[in-house]
């Protein structure tokens, strides 16, 4: 067993589960508080990587780019709640996915339109475009230490918002019964607003965070909205803590997966039938896991207290 | 007056049928999802080529309608049933993926209708499922990487790690390259293909690095090929681990790798049995005349886009428009007697291109655009394996 290998999959696994953290945090938000599904939290995902990507070439710097398109991607989920998150709140699960869905169509349509179908690469400035040697033999690129950085930072700030600030403590009254907090003199509507906007952003900084290792492109929210329902749901929904935890969970499975099942099949099958299998497996793996935690503990791993 | 105008428009609707004799072609490509780089590029060769060819192939007017596959082989089927049975085409060209032809063949030629495929290769296509109706004018999947394999030989490569997406095409290619390549394989991965194939290669890059292999082998067309030799460049395993790639550098990842200043690509090489930089009249006019109407050196998918078109011309001239006369158009295409863009080539008894592989490198051209060039060839009038298993004489 080579254990930098291992040690350096371990990062991967916990880098791809932080980025899965800030899609997922902003979709369990969302549906944790506002009881809204929203399958349109993937374009969103897009929406933020596109316009990180176009001002990354205006502004010529990949960090300036990124604290310009936060504020940006906010609007646009503000946008989104005005025009048409807020009139189907009252309104049950299936109209919210039937009205998401084609807010689906309608961003993939536009981000074709205006961007063009072929997407972005993304340049990274140099001291980021390395490799750092974390300890001897342990090399990974310097940029997904980043995202690392930026995951913990996410996560440590909204534990720190939600439990700590009184913003944190409307959220979660309106999680636990929207309808005292509104009785109370809340401001209900400017709070849901604000939720909306502050999921989209951590959805959009997730997208700004992938696009110079993948690109932005424009089935990018397609292919990472399932993983992130995936997430909510084996952490349980509405749950921050269970977003956190799920997300890393799911992170390491996939990569640990991916990485080692070949190997681990080896030992018992034919190499060839090792090889064939292997790959599908590791893909199923984490589906595999959400029907068992469905199937065993089906609020999932840490459902909010109160609901 | 009012009366002489309706009537003048009344007798030119009832003249257009009778003028509009016309050939049908219908050409699937992806259109939508991040697939439609490759389309929009295969669909702007092949407008390229009917300008070229003045909208006409003999007498007949060509009528070309596209369908839209959307990366699926369910949704291509369908589309490639709507042009058979609604719009009653003769010849169904284009077909990017693997899995959308294998999922749409049946269609097509349970119809007696021509099939041309203007990318997708798979080998049962070449071999047992080969038909008289069926003309290629790309490649069998495994032959460009048969041709890297030999390359590695040549360059005297021991060992090698594998890479390419869990789909018909990719198994081909590395079957491909195991078939020529001498050396040591020291290991392989598949990773998930679709429309949510998986992107990020941390874990399999992490992977090779650490197996000491002498060389990567990697397949991924598409958008998946620019986001692979990113994270290879951000690997920084240029100098440990050199890169030999089929079909995933190409024209219209690089400029993408150039506006981004990805300078690892430079000096990467490839295989593949066209190039830009090919010296024949058609190739010449056909590269310049892609790069005036849309700014950017065309694919080796645009390439065959435009060569499928080209065929079909030679097939519909040959029988002098008489479309009934399937042999005729048959034997003509078998010929292969038309300029194409990659030079002359022949078929095979499965109706596959018996032609030249050439080694690919990416260097900046004279105005500093990253394009590629020749630097030898590899095979010459190169037969795909599986031809044996095609029972066509």
């Amino acid at each position: 067993m080579d254990y930098t290998l291992l040690i350096v999959q371990t990062l991967n696994g916990v880098q791809l589960g932080l980025l899965l953290f800030l899609v997922a945090s902003g979709l369990t938000l969302v549906f944790g508080i506002l009881d809204f599904v929203n399958l349109a939290h993937g374009s969103i995902y897009m929406v933020g990587a596109f316009i990180c990507a176009s001002l990354t070439f205006v502004v010529g710097n990949f960090l300036l780019a990124i604290l310009i398109a936060l504020p940006l991607t906010a609007a646009v989920g503000y946008g989104i709640e005005r025009l048409l998150a807020r009139h189907l709140y009252a309104r049950d699960h299936l109209d919210h996915v039937l009205g998401t869905f084609g807010l689906i169509l309608v961003i993939d349509t536009s981000v074709h339109l205006i961007w063009g179908p072929e997407g972005f690469a993304v340049p990274l400035p140099a001291w980021l475009d390395g490799q750092v040697e974390i300890f001897t033999g342990v090399v990974i690129p310097t940029y997904r230490l980043l995202i690392i950085g930026v995951g913990l930072a996410v996560a440590g700030g909204l534990y720190w918002l939600v439990n700590f600030t009184r913003l944190g403590m409307l959220i979660r009254a309106g999680a636990s019964n929207r309808v005292m907090v509104s009785a109370l003199g809340i401001d209900i509507q400017w709070l849901f607003a604000l939720v909306f906007a502050l999921g989209a952003m951590l959805a959009g900084l997730a997208g700004m965070l992938i696009s110079p290792i993948t690109e932005a492109s424009i089935s990018m929210g397609g292919e990472i909205i399932i993983t992130a329902f995936v997430v909510i749901i084996i952490g349980g929904i509405g749950s921050m803590k269970g977003a956190f935890f799920a997300a890393l969970i799911i992170g390491l499975i996939d990569t640990l997966g991916r990485s080692f099942l070949d190997d681990i099949f080896k030992l018992f099958m034919s190499s060839d039938a090792a090889e064939t299998s292997a790959p599908a497996i590791s893909s199923m793996l984490i589906y595999i896991l959400m029907a068992v935690i469905l199937a065993v503990r089906p609020q999932g791993l840490f459902p909010p207290k109160v609901r | 007056m009012k009366r002489l105008l309706s009537a003048a428009i009344a007798a030119t609707m009832f003249t257009l049928p009778a003028m509009a004799a016309e050939v049908k072609i219908g050409f699937v490509t992806t259109l939508t999802t991040g697939g439609a780089v490759i389309g929009n590029d295969q669909k702007n060769a092949v407008d390229l080529a009917l300008k070229h060819i003045g909208g006409k192939m003999g007498d007949l007017d060509v009528n070309l309608i596209y369908g839209d596959d959307g990366f699926k082989p369910e949704t291509g089927k369908q589309v490639t049933d709507k042009l058979v049975k609604q719009d009653d085409v003769t010849f169904v060209a284009g077909y990017i993926w693997s899995h959308v032809l294998l999922a749409s063949r049946k269609s097509v030629l349970d119809a007696g209708k021509f099939m041309i495929s203007a990318n997708a290769g798979p080998s049962p296509i070449a071999g047992k499922l080969c038909h008289e109706n069926f003309f290629s004018t790309s490649w069998q999947n495994d032959q460009t990487p048969m041709a890297m394999g030999e390359v590695l030989n040549q360059k005297g490569v021991k060992s090698l790690y594998i890479m390419a997406p869990n789909y018909a095409a990719g198994k081909n290619m590395v079957t491909g390259v195991e078939r020529t390549f001498k050396g040591k394989v020291l290991g392989k991965d598949l990773t998930k293909w679709g429309a949510d194939a998986q992107l990020d290669f941390s874990a399999e890059l992490a992977k090779a690095k650490a197996s000491g292999a002498e060389g990567l082998f990697v397949f991924y067309p598409g958008k998946a090929g620019g986001a692979f030799i990113k994270q290879y460049h951000q690997a920084g395993l240029k100098d440990i681990l050199p890169l030999y790639s089929v079909f995933t550098v190409d024209a219209l990842s690089l400029p993408k790798l150039q506006a981004a200043n990805f300078e690892s690509v430079i000096g990467s090489q490839t295989t593949q049995q066209w190039d830009p930089s090919l010296d024949n009249p058609q190739n010449k006019k056909f590269v310049a005349d892609f790069k005036a109407a849309y700014g950017t050196y065309p694919s080796f998918y645009a390439a065959q886009a435009y060569d499928s078109i080209m065929l079909i011309k030679s097939a519909v001239e040959a029988v002098k428009g008489d479309l009934t006369d399937m042999d005729g158009m048959r034997a003509a295409m078998k010929a292969a007697n038309y300029p194409s863009v990659r030079g002359k080539y022949s078929y095979g008894n499965n109706h596959m291109p018996v032609q030249n592989f050439y080694l690919r490198e990416v260097v900046k051209d004279s105005d500093g655009t990253w394009t590629t060039k020749v630097v030898k060839t590899v095979f010459e009038n190169h037969q795909d394996t599986y031809a044996s298993e095609c029972s066509l004489k």
